[in-house]
């Protein structure tokens, strides 16, 4: 279906199942309860999953076919969120010429950045994606100020009129798809449950699912196997023929335009964006998405964005009274013990927790999460067929 | 006039003289071979044929144009397709895969952004890459890791990745170094076959003279990086420097 084969259909109906439905599966704990905390399913956090799942697949097309680490790709989601701004500003309050200009003025701005770091590979190339990233940061805070709003960065404010938008006199503009708002929201309570069908977010997924399909295409593609000899093998490559430099700059400029397109629809959802966005610390956070959901894997880089996104706002909420809370059966210095245990786990400390999880996966499972759930599923498969004796050959998938 | 012509071609690297003045001339449609000890500068040679060295002085015609200052894909897509001496394979990739890249870039050129076309739906092309495969006794390891393969598959999968391409000069460096004897006579017949086929020139560098003498219409000895002789097999076995120089010392 869709001109994918049957374990490619499966994988996308899989995800675009899970994605339509995230409103209940994020929020399985009646509101009421103690567990109601470690719920995920409000419109904020679900768009975030989405929104950073579109930037790490598309950073997992540069990174995990070629094998060339950008440290600078938050450059382009920054890039890609002012100019999505701009255009809400003066053009209209419909998303979708936002989001398309977030992609194609990210999309030019890989091209430059591309062609100059891809001079040089390895550390070097890692190097000069940071230094470009750094001073984008550096621009937008400063020298371009009357473009970038600097420190304060842009949001729309009541004096915005959009060209083509009609607001009432003294109306503060608001993001919307042909007259939905982004804002909309929808409750539906169920017994103590409550769960929220927000439309921002659903049009960021219904996208997040465009840009997953065409990545998986890609990675199907005569392209995507290019880019995967590039990483293999670059020497042989440009010995059979094929020269590597264009691939490479393709690849680098179709991650930008995905950067930008995740960029697009943060301003979509919260009509603002802040020099911030591109700092250094927002592209290795990309790199730790991909390498924690496994590099190279199809839906890799959305599991690690989603455990990252999970981990920096549920982890972070838990304090010391919540905790206090939940040991509060047990004998008071057993509680107070406890509690001084886990405290520099949760809340500002979620930064160690991930610190952990991440070291522990890249040393135990060198594939990331997909690579355990592959393991847990030959688990299974080998107690089923125990008696019968599985042909041991080394196929590659 | 050969298809490839080489003249007076230097290579330096730092103090040694790793090629001096080396004159070559490879005739159309037959197998020539260069034999030499090691160090002689067979590779060093070749490396200035397929544009990873550049030669300090000299000239490198082949089919009428300088390949000098071309990159190596461009060498590639003029007809040169080279096996190295040790495997240059896509180890992360399948067996048929690193065949299939070959020939996407005879069909397709040296860059095409075929992103949303799918590699499964090119059936004429894969049933090519099969073929090939079964013609080098593969066709079962077809969804094997490349990188797993023993050192004797990666040459004949290399071989294959270079014969797919149908180029009209192939370069090879000890295509059979590394094999068990029957996969060398396997490559022997294979060559010989393709060569039977097809219009094809070959360039050959083996230390096996079983190899050698089984297949070169045409022998360059190249000693210290300068051409000892250049004659026919025959002769070359007869010829008393090249005892000296070579063939003495390899024949334990
Ligand atoms: N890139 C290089 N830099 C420095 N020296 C080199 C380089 N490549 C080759 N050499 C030197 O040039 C000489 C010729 O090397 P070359 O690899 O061409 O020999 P060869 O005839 O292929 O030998 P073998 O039979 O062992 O493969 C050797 O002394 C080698 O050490
Ligand atoms: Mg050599």
């Amino acid at each position: 279906m869709f001109g994918l084969n049957s374990k490619d259909t499966s994988l996308l109906l899989v995800v675009a199942v899970l994605t339509l439905l995230a409103p209940f599966i994020l929020n399985p704990f009646p509101e009421n309860s103690d567990l109601a905390q470690f719920n995920a399913g409000y419109p904020d956090l679900m768009q975030r999953f989405v929104i950073f799942g579109i930037f790490a697949i598309g950073f997992n097309i540069l990174f995990g076919l070629t094998g060339y680490l950008s440290f600078g790709h938050a450059a382009f989601l920054g890039v890609g969120s002012y100019a999505a701004i701009w255009m809400m500003k003066l053009l209209t309050l419909n998303v979708i010429p936002a989001i398309f200009m977030g992609i194609v003025v990210a999309g030019l701005f890989a091209l430059v950045v591309g062609f100059v770091s891809l001079r040089r590979s390895g550390i070097y190339f890692s190097i000069l994606t940071l230094a470009f990233a750094q001073m984008s940061y550096a621009l937008a805070y400063s020298v371009l100020t009357p473009i970038t709003g600097g420190e304060t960065g842009l949001q729309i404010k009541p004096i915005d009129r959009p060209l083509l938008s009609n607001l009432e006199p003294g109306e503060i503009g608001r993001a919307n798809l042909f007259g939905i708002e982004m804002g909309n929201s929808y409750l539906l309570n169920v017994g103590g449950w409550q769960f929220t069908f927000n439309a921002g977010y659903y049009i960021a997924a219904v996208v997040m699912l465009i840009a997953f399909y065409i990545s998986i295409r890609i990675f199907r593609s005569p392209f995507g196997m290019m880019l995967r000899a590039v990483k293999s093998n670059q020497n042989r490559l440009n010995y059979t023929g094929l020269n590597s430099k264009p691939y490479t700059l393709a690849a680098f400029v179709i991650s930008g335009m995905y950067a930008g397109l995740a960029g697009g629809l943060m301003v979509a959802m919260d009509t603002q964006v802040g020099p911030e966005r591109m700092f250094w610390t927002a592209s290795g956070e990309v790199v730790l998405m991909a390498i924690l959901g496994g590099v190279g894997t199809l839906i890799g880089p959305v599991l690690g964005a989603g455990m990252i996104k999970y981990m920096e706002n549920i982890l972070s909420k838990i304090n010391d009274a919540i905790l206090h809370q939940w040991f509060a059966f047990m004998p008071d210095g057993l509680e107070n013990f406890k509690v001084a245990i886990i405290h520099p786990f949760i809340g500002k400390g979620w930064h160690l927790t991930l610190g952990i999880v991440f070291m522990l996966v890249v040393i135990f499972l060198p594939g990331g999460l997909v690579e355990g759930g592959q393991r847990i599923g030959r688990l299974f498969r080998r107690k089923k067929r125990k008696d019968k004796p599985s042909p041991d050959a080394t196929p590659a998938e | 006039m050969g298809i490839l012509e080489v003249k007076g071609v230097n290579k330096r690297f730092g103090g040694l003289q790793a090629l001096g003045d080396v004159n070559l001339s490879v005739a159309e449609n037959t197998v020539h071979a260069i034999i030499g000890p090691n160090g002689a500068g067979k590779s060093t040679l070749l490396n200035c044929l397929v544009g990873k060295l550049i030669p300090d002085t000299g000239s490198v015609m082949f089919d009428g144009q300088s390949v000098l200052g071309r990159k190596p894909h461009e060498i590639n897509q003029m007809g040169i397709s080279r096996v190295f001496q040790t495997p240059e394979i896509f180890g992360d990739l399948t067996v048929l895969e690193n065949i299939l890249i070959p020939c996407f870039g005879k069909r397709d050129g040296a860059f095409r952004m075929h992103a949303f076309e799918q590699v499964f739906h090119e059936k004429s092309l894969i049933e090519k890459a099969e073929a090939i495969l079964e013609d080098v006794n593969m066709a079962d390891k077809k969804d094997f890791h490349s990188a797993s393969l023993s050192r004797g598959d990666k040459r004949r999968l290399e071989m294959a990745m270079c014969l797919v391409q149908e180029p009209k000069l192939l370069l090879l460096d000890e295509p059979t170094a590394g094999m068990a004897r029957a996969d060398t006579n396997n490559t022997i017949d294979l060559l010989k076959e393709i060569k039977s086929k097809r219009d094809i020139t070959m360039c050959i560098i083996e230390h096996d003279m079983h190899v050698v003498f089984s297949l070169a219409e045409r022998i360059t000895v190249l000693a210290q990086g300068t051409p000892l002789v250049e004659d026919t097999p025959e002769n070359i076995k007869g010829n008393p420097k090249v005892q000296e120089a070579y063939l003495g010392e390899s024949q334990h």
